[in-house]
């Protein structure tokens, strides 16, 4: 080999190493689906399942068709948002696990909204600032207990969510509730309600907000100072410190900014999907339930950025609008449950950080293991001829 | 409110306190050792539904124990996850507890039940007659636990080691203590204890799983092990506090006259935690090295 070819190689494959670093963000997330749906698989066939065909039916259930792809959209429109509540303050270095919390909040001052006669436009935009007040007001009090008496985010959030459940279950079956069905709340007013985007699906106009919402927070982290002080405070707050950031600051702001994407969710669910349009507070509040934890999934697969959250979104919506295909598929249909198994098989393998790496490690390990199985054959043999 | 009463109350709030103390306590040596396992609720509620059906086959020693293998497994994953693979430790702890929400959903429809699963009376565990009623001797386990750990803590080598790994693990590195294998045994330790009290829940105490079996008792045990600033007999004490409201949520619920609704009655018990957690901080320290995993210049 000359020389010259030499260097050229050694170009090619820098080039070559460089466009895979730079996929590294996407390429982990795909890795960390397969994974996830791996692992679905193998449970699946564990219980007796064929995997094969579920799958089937839920890729088709998700983006088979027109049809199919518009309810696809209409599943990802909350956990864009909630999802967004998980990053925003995941950038700004905390742990807001209270998306689940927020959204009911949301989900239930978005129901006040029966009560007002407004033109329409006019009408779904109180209904969203009422939501999106109560996500935020929500939100606040845990960053506020962390800044002013260091109360860990992860357990006051965890435990506000509890606490918003109850809340909401009662306010949903003794205040707002609708007097001639008391299994529901009052039913969003036609006025108010977001009008259906793709006909005779559940997909509406609340996706724009959604899309809205995660456009603004992209520029607003990005293209801003505020947002740039956020991202430093996240990425090492003792340096953003001597710059001069104030951290308390940057922590109630990235609550508030997560509380209004949650109250938002809740709005969406509530005003923008066909055909309750109200809150079941008799059946545990069945839609709103699992969005804000299904959300942090969202987060972790779109790398906590806007647009990755935008796709992520609608990999989850299928998920969850081919699970509901899945289980009514084939001659014995998998439960829907089985798509939170592969969302948390998906978190798992997702916090691993470098995961491509590992693959060699692991290689790495299984030589070592063999290798250590041989020599104890070895001595077993020496013994044996001793 | 009657002397009986008061008693029942007692009795019900011990029988309470067992899992989260357990599970408070094995957190505190992992978290000793620098690592945060937020993953306890879905642990709590992986044993009990494994724990629940071992029992239906091999009775309930089978079952605790079938239990305490679950938890430490997935304790063992996580700990692989951050400690030799340097992951993110919140991030695995969301995956399990999301992971283990959908498992035992997914199980408990297998099992042809709606939702729930009874655990037969003969697999549940025995119960001494007392004079305070009916009492399970794994109360008295998750009595003296504690006071075990917190001489292995504070009066052994191995304690001391715990403590090294967690506080400075570049000086306990060059001691000659292995930082990621003794992070992983903690982890898989306390995830052993987290999976007996989750075997417990559904063997022991309540003869029954649902999909919301653990109701965040793995959160609540992560808030005593806050208010405890890692002293097991504090997480007991804390336990103890949780498991009490708990009780008299229950109990205030069975009243005829209804004092107040329901709803805010089951809030009280995470209302109570966000209060506690909010006075206790402030004079707790936690090690250096928590939640970061260690690496090698």
């Amino acid at each position: 080999m000359s020389r010259s070819e030499g260097t050229m190689q050694s170009r090619l494959l820098r080039g070559a190493h460089r466009t895979l670093t730079g996929l590294h963000p996407a390429l982990e997330s795909l890795l960390a689906a397969v994974v996830g749906l791996l692992v679905g698989a193998i449970l699946m066939s564990i219980y007796g399942f064929d995997p094969w065909k579920a799958y089937m039916g839920l890729v088709k259930g998700a983006f088979g068709g027109s049809y199919e792809i518009a309810s696809s959209l209409s599943r990802a429109t909350p956990l864009i948002l909630t999802a967004l509540t998980f990053s925003i303050c995941l950038r700004a270095g905390m742990f807001n696990i209270g998306a689940e919390g927020q959204m009911y909040m949301g989900g239930i001052a978005s129901v006040l909204v029966a009560y007002f006669v407004l033109p329409p436009g006019l009408h779904q935009i109180v209904g969203l600032i009422f939501a999106a007040f109560a996500g935020a007001v929500w939100g606040i009090v845990p960053a506020l207990l962390k800044v002013t008496r260091g109360v860990s985010e992860v357990i006051s959030t965890i435990m506000f969510n509890w606490i918003a459940r109850w809340l909401a279950l009662y306010l949903a079956i003794y205040v707002v509730v609708d007097p001639r069905r008391p299994e529901k709340t009052l039913s969003i007013p036609v006025s108010a309600r977001f009008p259906v985007l793709v006909p005779r699906t559940d997909l509406s106009y609340a996706i724009f907000v959604s899309i809205a919402f995660a456009l603004v927070i992209y520029f607003l982290l990005w293209h801003t100072a505020i947002g740039y002080e956020v991202r430093a405070a996240g990425l090492n707050p003792t340096a953003a410190r001597y710059g001069g950031i104030r951290s308390k600051r940057t922590m109630l702001l990235s609550f508030i900014l997560g509380g209004l994407g949650a109250g938002l969710a809740g709005a969406t669910i509530v005003m923008g999907l066909p055909p309750t349009y109200a809150i079941y507070g008799g059946g545990g509040l069945p839609q709103l339930l699992n969005m804000g934890f299904d959300g942090m999934a969202v987060a972790m697969v779109g790398r906590n950025h806007p647009i990755g959250i935008l796709i992520a979104a609608v990999f989850f919506g299928g998920l969850n609008a081919g699970g509901r295909v899945m289980q009514f598929y084939g001659a014995k249909p998998v439960p829907l449950e089985m798509v939170r198994v592969v969302m948390g098989a998906i978190v798992l393998v997702m916090s691993i950080p470098e995961l491509i790496r590992l693959f060699p490690a692991i290689k790495k390990q299984g030589e070592k293991l063999i290798g250590w199985m041989r020599r104890m054959s070895r001595r077993g043999e020496k013994e044996g001829a001793a | 409110m009657s002397f009986n009463d008061v008693l029942s109350l007692l009795r019900i709030s011990l029988h309470a306190m067992v899992p989260l103390a357990l599970t408070a306590v094995g957190e505190i040596v992992g978290e000793t050792a620098g690592l945060f396992n937020i993953g306890l609720e879905g642990i709590l509620l992986l044993s009990a539904f494994g724990g629940a059906l071992a029992a239906g086959y091999g009775g309930p020693v089978v079952g605790l124990l079938v239990g305490m293998g679950i938890g430490g497994a997935v304790a063992l994953v996580f700990a692989v996850i951050n400690t030799y693979w340097k992951g993110t430790q919140m991030v695995t702890g969301i995956g399990i507890n999301l992971f283990a929400m959908g498992f035992v959903a997914f199980g408990l429809i297998q099992l042809g039940a709606p939702g729930f699963h009874d655990v037969p009376n003969a697999a549940e565990l025995f119960k001494w007659r007392t004079p305070m009623g009916l009492m399970s001797p794994m109360i008295l386990v998750a009595l003296v636990l504690p006071f075990l750990i917190h001489w292995l803590l504070k009066r052994t080598r191995v304690g001391l080691m715990l403590k090294a790994a967690g506080e400075m693990p570049e000086a306990a590195d060059v001691a000659g203590i292995n930082i990621n294998r003794i992070r992983l045994l903690a982890a898989v330790f306390g995830g052993v204890l987290a999976g007996l009290g989750g075997a417990y829940m559904s063997v022991a105490w309540l003869g029954v799983v649902t999909k919301q079996l653990s109701a965040g008792r793995g959160f609540i045990a992560l808030a005593c092990v806050v208010f405890s600033g890692l002293n097991p007999l504090l997480a007991l004490l804390g336990a103890f506090i949780f498991g009490f409201f708990q009780a008299l949520a229950e109990w205030v619920k069975t009243l005829p006259s209804k004092p107040i609704p329901g709803e805010f009655v089951s809030m009280l018990p995470y209302l109570i935690t966000l209060l506690v957690v909010s006075g206790a901080i402030g004079r707790v320290r936690f090690p250096k090295a928590l939640g970061e995993p260690y690496k090698r210049e």
